[in-house]
């Protein structure tokens, strides 16, 4: 059931970033440029999904318990460390590169571009290549908490 | 401003937002997208079943649309090869290390209003529009 749930929510998230055109790089690319032809089509994007999500985390939170699992999974870490700024500054560089981010990047392989498919699988290296390096520095504490922020 | 859409991307937003609250309601998970995707590679953790479908319903969502006559853009890209790899290695990276992308911190992160993810924010997007900036108007893309 909780397969069934999610694969419903990402179908709804998928049609999200269709409608909104947040599927296109080219049109996250023109709100990033905001010295050029500025798009700002993805903060009323942001705007709308935080309104909507925020109404629905603070119903979650009253309810308690998720309908079909234990316990949910809120983020547990507080705290802005290196790893987090670190990660975002390495993030927002590859994201300004090509306008592609995780969520429309996997939605893309629909697409079949070729090129959709090299960034997801170097997407899929990358991370595997940041566990490997975090197991290869035993001196430092894995940076993993609970329930990641995303 | 010419190509700025806002009724669509309320509605599309709407979506994403009613996508992540609907998640949360029901499996007591966060929809980041970096951290479902992560959680599908490599061996251990035997949770990857709902990880698995909420990427299906994603790639299935612009395939039915498609079906029913809508238009499907295909992703324009007009950067190199090498600058492909390295974006998505960034990407990979990046998120791992920060714990979440667009959707974990820029969405889900914020309307928790959880101050990790308003500063991962503003730092992805601030990284990402001094990149844009530099490659299209300093170098010239």
């Amino acid at each position: 059931m909780p397969a069934i749930a999610a694969l419903i929510c990402g179908f709804i998230f998928g049609w999200g970033l269709l409608i909104s055109g947040m599927m296109q790089p080219a049109k996250v690319l023109a709100f990033l440029d905001i010295f050029g032809n500025w798009d700002p089509s993805l903060a009323v994007v942001m705007a709308a999904a935080l309104a909507v999500s925020a109404a629905g985390f603070a119903l979650a939170r009253r309810r308690g318990k998720p309908l079909l699992a234990a316990q949910s999974l809120w983020p547990t870490k507080s705290d802005i460390d290196r790893p987090l700024v670190t990660g975002a500054v390495l993030f927002g560089a590859g994201w300004g590169l090509v306008g592609l981010c995780p969520g429309p990047a996997l939605e893309n392989l629909a697409t079949l571009s070729p090129r959709v498919v090299v960034f997801v699988i170097a997407m899929a290296a990358g991370m595997v290549l940041h566990d490997i390096w975090q197991t290869w520095r035993p001196a430092m504490r894995r940076d993993e908490p609970v329930a990641a922020d995303g | 401003m010419a190509n700025f859409t806002p009724v669509s991307a309320a509605i599309g937003g709407a979506l994403i937002g009613l996508a992540a609250a609907l998640l949360m309601l029901t499996t007591g998970r966060l929809a980041g997208i970096s951290g479902i995707f992560g959680g599908c590679l490599g061996s251990g953790s035997g949770d990857k079943g709902w990880r698995l479908a909420f990427i299906a319903g994603l790639i299935l969502a612009p395939l039915i649309a498609g079906l029913a006559g809508v238009a499907v853009p295909m992703p324009e890209m007009p950067a190199s090869w090498i600058v492909v790899v390295a974006a998505g290695l960034l990407v990979g990276f990046g998120t791992k290390l920060g714990s979440g992308c667009t959707s974990g911190h820029g969405v889900c992160g914020i309307a928790r209003l959880s101050p990790r993810s308003i500063v991962a924010t503003a730092i992805f997007m601030g990284v990402a529009i001094v990149v844009v900036a530099l490659t299209r108007h300093v170098f010239g893309g």
